[in-house]
């Protein structure tokens, strides 16, 4: 078994240890190992002075680059908003009617308003702005408050049915619960749903239009308006089209009569800068819907 | 050389290395740790930032009950990205009444640290009861059944008093309304003058879910609300030594 050691195994210096007649080189560790083992030493000190680093008995060495977390991020926010803040200006300094047809606002709009949408606006409506049940279809021509650009713009700014908004200049209408508060008879309500229905599809219960027709110009006409084309002052919505945000269903119909509905948004003036508001307000105006201000669709 | 040569001695004793491992763990330990409680620019006060009213404590250990935190983080990081996406990036002085802290480092769902205010009460029941009603791409559970589970504010006071244990400043006059200021909180009819003036005028009433029982929706959305709404931006000045 006993191979004799080579010389170059003899010159090596071995550990000293020995286990079952098994002995360990000493061997020094290869210098490139060693020297980056040095290197990380030295770059790691280098590295607290650059950056804050020592605790000491108030506050931490601040280090000689000056770096903060809070100045970087504010800095890279301040470089994009000085970048954009050209367009910006432009966008809230031109007439709200003009933005979607100057093409280079158009684009800027479209995009800028874009983000801020899918940011902030699609959970609710959407990420296609087709909405869902109680939160309104932006693409389509109806609209509760107006679809022009100064009522879009109007909309997002201060929000619906909310108290957050300082101006206090949020849409508001409240519709009577008019089976909750016990305005109307149960089946007075059957009667106007049945009516109400009859206008753009199929009633329930036929025999009970005519009736529902009385109920409508006693309770519901005042807002509705007398065709039940809805009122954009108010926020009545259009009950003679076949589009329903709380559903078409003869019981979403009744639950809308008997205990009312309340939609809510938010005002945005205080999340969003004027740009970035103008700028969804023309994204959703060009989203199918959008109206022209009111004036010229008269003449 | 004679010192360099003495780690034979370590070595080849194993308490010995034990006892001399567990010295400069605790070494680093103590320095990289202990400063972060006496430091002045890792300690920031903020005014707005206050305890949570009964009732969203109480919304809080639901968030907690049902594990909202595996997907959703609570913790703005200071990136543009998250900043444009969330809104300013939140503050350590935001969560420091919370016990746990909801932050995290990963996230299925979006980050909730400021969710308060953003979304309608209405689109929230909407949401928890079928989240793809309103978020079709959405991957979150339903939690509709929260609606069916009414609460009271019977032992509430408890909560809150092993909160103060652990550096909450739940006064004793917080203590003793608590189950008063519970119930007043989701009820707009009621006498919540006490509740705004123990909690300020970021403790929103309201009747959160919208039906007359006070249910675990209640609790839940109410806490949801008050997420990130606490500390005023408008007047905040960041430190950037912090």
């Amino acid at each position: 078994m006993s191979k004799k050691p080579t010389k170059l195994e003899k010159d090596i210096p071995t550990t000293g240890h020995s286990w079952d007649g098994i002995q360990e080189y000493d061997n020094p560790m290869p210098r490139w190992w060693l020297w980056t083992f040095y290197a990380t030493i030295v770059w790691g000190i280098g590295y607290t002075i650059a950056y804050p680093a020592w605790p000491l008995v108030k506050g931490a060495t601040e280090g000689v680059l000056g770096y903060s977390t809070r100045a970087e991020v504010q800095a890279e926010i301040d470089s994009f908003d000085a970048a954009n803040e050209g367009m910006r200006q432009k966008l809230v300094a031109a007439d709200l009617n003009e933005i979607n047809s100057d093409p280079e606002l158009a684009s800027f709009a479209q995009n800028a308003g874009g983000a801020v949408f899918r940011t902030w606006c699609a959970q609710c409506h959407g990420s296609g702005a087709a909405g869902a049940k109680g939160y309104p279809n932006l693409l389509d021509d109806d609209w509760l408050w107006g679809g022009d650009m100064e009522a879009i713009h109007f909309t997002i700014t201060h929000g619906i049915r909310n108290e957050d908004d300082p101006e206090g200049e949020a849409r508001y209408s409240e519709m009577p619960r008019f089976g909750t508060d016990e305005l109307l008879e149960s089946e007075e309500i059957d009667q106007v749903v049945n009516y109400v229905m009859s206008l753009s599809g199929e009633p329930q219960d036929a025999s009970m239009v005519e009736a529902g027709q009385v109920v409508f110009e006693d309770n519901c006409a005042a807002c509705h308006g007398d065709n039940a084309q809805g009122d954009r002052e108010q926020g009545a919505p259009n009950l003679s089209d076949a589009i329903w945000l709380y559903g078409g269903d003869y019981a979403d119909v009744r639950e809308s009569v008997y205990n009312a509905r309340f939609g809510v948004m938010p005002n945005w003036n205080t999340r969003l800068s004027e740009a970035e508001i103008r700028a969804v307000a023309a994204y959703v105006h060009t989203r199918g819907g959008g109206e022209e201000p009111a004036e010229e669709a008269s003449e | 050389m004679a010192l360099l040569d003495k780690h034979k001695i370590l070595e080849t004793n194993a308490t010995l290395l034990l006892v001399g491992s567990f010295l400069v763990v605790t070494i680093g330990g103590i320095v990289e740790i202990a400063p972060l409680f006496y430091l002045d620019n890792t300690i920031e006060d903020v005014e707005g930032v206050r305890p949570y009213s009964p009732l969203e404590l109480t919304g809080r250990d639901i968030y907690i009950r049902e594990g909202c935190y595996v997907c959703h983080s609570q913790m703005i990081r200071p990136m543009r990205d998250e900043v444009e996406r969330y809104g300013h990036y939140s503050l350590a002085a935001e969560s420091k009444y919370d016990h746990p802290f909801q932050w995290g480092s990963k996230r299925t769902g979006p980050d909730l640290a400021r969710v308060g205010g953003r979304y309608s009460d209405e689109w929230h029941v909407d949401h928890l009861i079928d989240p793809q009603s309103v978020v079709p791409e959405s991957v979150m559970p339903s939690y509709g059944f929260l609606l069916d589970r009414p609460i009271e504010g019977e032992h509430v006071g408890e909560l809150m008093a092993t909160h103060r244990m652990v550096g909450v400043p739940y006064t004793d006059e917080m203590l003793e309304a608590a189950a008063a200021d519970f119930a007043a909180q989701a009820d707009p009819d009621s006498d919540y003058d006490g509740l705004i003036e123990r909690y300020g005028d970021s403790a929103q009433v309201r009747n959160f879910d919208g039906q007359p029982e006070l249910t675990e929706m209640d609790a839940l959305v109410a806490y949801l609300q008050v997420l990130g709404t606490m500390v005023d931006f408008s007047t905040f000045q960041p430190d950037e030594s912090r």
